[in-house]
């Protein structure tokens, strides 16, 4: 028996631990690193229909224990992800989630309807919470009946299942994780990055060209899982967690509030790593709660 | 091969105000291919400060198994690896990008090295490997000033050097192309490392010479995979923009926008 198998709409992970999208590129840099057959899934960057440059530098920051990023959706376009990247990308036993973004619905709907042909993509994250483009992205998160709708239009053309990823930049995430469910999605992914900011302290200005950047890193850890504990008292769908996971007990900690499976973000460029070693590390984390299996963790904080 | 590893430091000692010298021994100088890469840097076990800093490598000694990299001590993280001493462990990811191209240099020829302040210290390694194949390196090194000069006598000890500070308290006073300005053209090609605006007034400068330069930028994963680094090109290549950290951090002149 595989104690860290879990089961998921249209992924048969054999781990709960993936790579969250935009932290991990298209696989080929962390490829160098390890085999990339060890992880549960991988999350792609986001893909859009053109191909998209991003925004000026710098697009980074670090902050107290975390880190802001303005990239802005940089990625080679929907034709270039399907025949290059997905492609490359068939040599590992790993299911793909491609994320998939756009400035209208019909932009969802055209990169959702054509990458979840591809054969290696077993699931959809609708990227509605991307906080660093002017346009789409999370328009879409932040209003209930926008993502229901948006989820509805995505669930109709795509061949695989679909997530939604969720915003946490809003009043009341349960409210959006409902409608997406209502939307007809078959799971949620969340959460995305917090909207914050940095000033150079000697010019007084921002210091990520886009002004504003996303929050992520251990510092947003305590935010993520008590969103991920609501919104799992509130839909039927399985969540994949993720925000801050920088090691087995956070992993622990996500599962716990509710989440079936996690992913990994910007720990990965702290730790290159991470990934294989979290997933090394869970049955003797496992073992030591006494538990036969991951999914056991399920969920646990709400029994 | 990248590795991670917990090297060990052998030294670490203020060679001017705020440069440190630090160096570190570990199986990972095996993999270093030459001069111009780079080692990603994490200075805490904690997540605080969280990412890791970018150091060029100064210098490699394969036989000992250690190389040398020269810092300035300036923000959190900096500062965290300033007090490291002999014994202690550093977290080092490399070795990293794609160092300068040896093989475009021949016996014989002379070749021009430009560093502007931390700048500096990647044409160390790579003046000692020009001076092996038999080439001769002019050194043209800038500095704000006399108090933050470092390897004066190791780069005279391999070729012409010529300091610049800025405020004029060790040797010339102006900048690099102060005394660039003043040198017989008739050298191979150049490389340079060193604050943007001083690689775009080489480019300037020299337009039709050869030339190599190392640029520097605010980076994330150091792997290639965040985007953080990217930097536009220029019509004269195929590709819209690089990555200074995997595609670079050494292009060749005229590739990125300045």
């Amino acid at each position: 028996m595989n104690r860290l198998a879990v089961e998921l709409p249209g992924l048969s992970l054999k781990n709960p631990i993936m790579p969250a999208s935009g932290c991990f590129g298209f696989g080929k840099e962390y490829a160098k690193l390890y085999d990339l057959s060890k992880l549960g899934a991988i999350m792609i960057k986001a893909t859009t229909l053109e191909t998209r440059l991003g925004n000026p530098t710098p697009r980074v920051a670090e902050t107290a224990s975390g880190m802001l990023n303005a990239i802005g959706l940089q990625n080679p376009g929907l034709e270039k992800v399907i025949s290059e990247e997905l492609v490359w990308l068939e040599q590992y036993d790993t299911p793909i989630i491609a994320n998939v973004a756009g400035t209208l619905t019909e932009d969802y709907v055209e990169v959702a309807k054509h990458i979840s042909k591809s054969k290696n993509v077993h699931a959809l994250e609708l990227n509605i919470s991307c906080p660093n483009v002017k346009c789409g992205g999370i328009t879409f998160g932040t209003d209930p009946a926008i993502a229901a709708e948006l989820t509805a239009a995505v669930k109709a053309v795509s061949e695989v299942p679909v997530y939604v990823k969720l915003s946490p930049n809003v009043t009341d995430v349960g409210e959006i994780a409902r409608a997406v469910e209502a939307g007809g999605a078959d799971g949620i992914t969340m959460i995305n990055t917090l909207v914050g900011m940095r000033l150079d302290t000697r010019t007084g200005k921002p210091v990520i060209a886009n002004g504003t950047g996303g929050l992520s890193g251990p510092a947003v850890k305590p935010v993520a899982l008590r969103m991920v504990y609501e919104v799992a008292k509130q839909v039927s769908i399985p969540i994949i967690g993720m925000g801050g996971i920088a090691n087995v007990d956070d992993v622990i900690d996500f599962m716990s509030a509710g989440a079936s499976a996690v992913a990994v973000g910007t720990a990965n460029f702290v730790d290159p790593f991470i990934c294989p070693t979290i997933i090394e590390q869970l049955p003797e984390k496992l073992d030591w709660l006494g538990l036969n299996h991951v999914s056991e963790l399920i969920g646990r904080s709400h029994r | 091969m990248i590795r991670n590893e917990r090297m060990v430091v052998i030294e670490q000692k203020e060679i001017a105000r705020n440069i440190f010298e630090l160096t570190l021994t570990g199986k990972l100088v095996e993999d270093m291919k030459g001069p111009g890469q780079f080692v990603h840097i994490r200075v805490s076990d904690s997540y605080e400060p969280l990412l890791r800093r970018p150091i060029s490598i100064a210098s490699i000694n394969q036989e000992l198994n250690q190389f040398t990299m020269i810092y300035r001590a300036e923000g959190r993280g900096t500062s965290l690896l300033s007090i490291k001493k002999q014994g202690e462990e550093v977290d080092v990811l490399g070795p990293l990008g794609n160092g300068f191209p040896l093989n475009e240099a021949k016996k014989g020829d002379t070749v021009v090295l430009v560093g502007g302040g931390i700048g500096v210290p990647p044409l160390y390694e790579l003046s000692k490997r020009l001076v092996e194949i038999g080439a001769k390196p002019i050194h043209i090194l800038g500095f704000q000033s006399q108090d933050v000069v470092f390897y004066e006598e190791k780069f005279s000890d391999l070729g012409d050097t010529h300091i610049v500070t800025v405020d004029g308290t060790q040797g010339h006073q102006g900048f690099v192309t102060t005394v660039l300005t003043e040198l017989q053209n008739d050298f191979s090609m150049y490389f340079s490392c060193g604050p943007v605006p001083m690689l775009a007034a080489l480019q300037n400068m020299y337009p039709t010479k050869k030339g190599f330069l190392s640029f520097e930028e605010r980076m994330g994963c150091g792997l290639g995979a965040c985007f953080a680094c990217v930097c536009k090109t220029t019509e004269q290549t195929e590709v819209d923009y690089v990555k200074v950290c995997s595609d670079g951090p050494v292009f060749p002149a005229g590739v990125v926008q300045v």
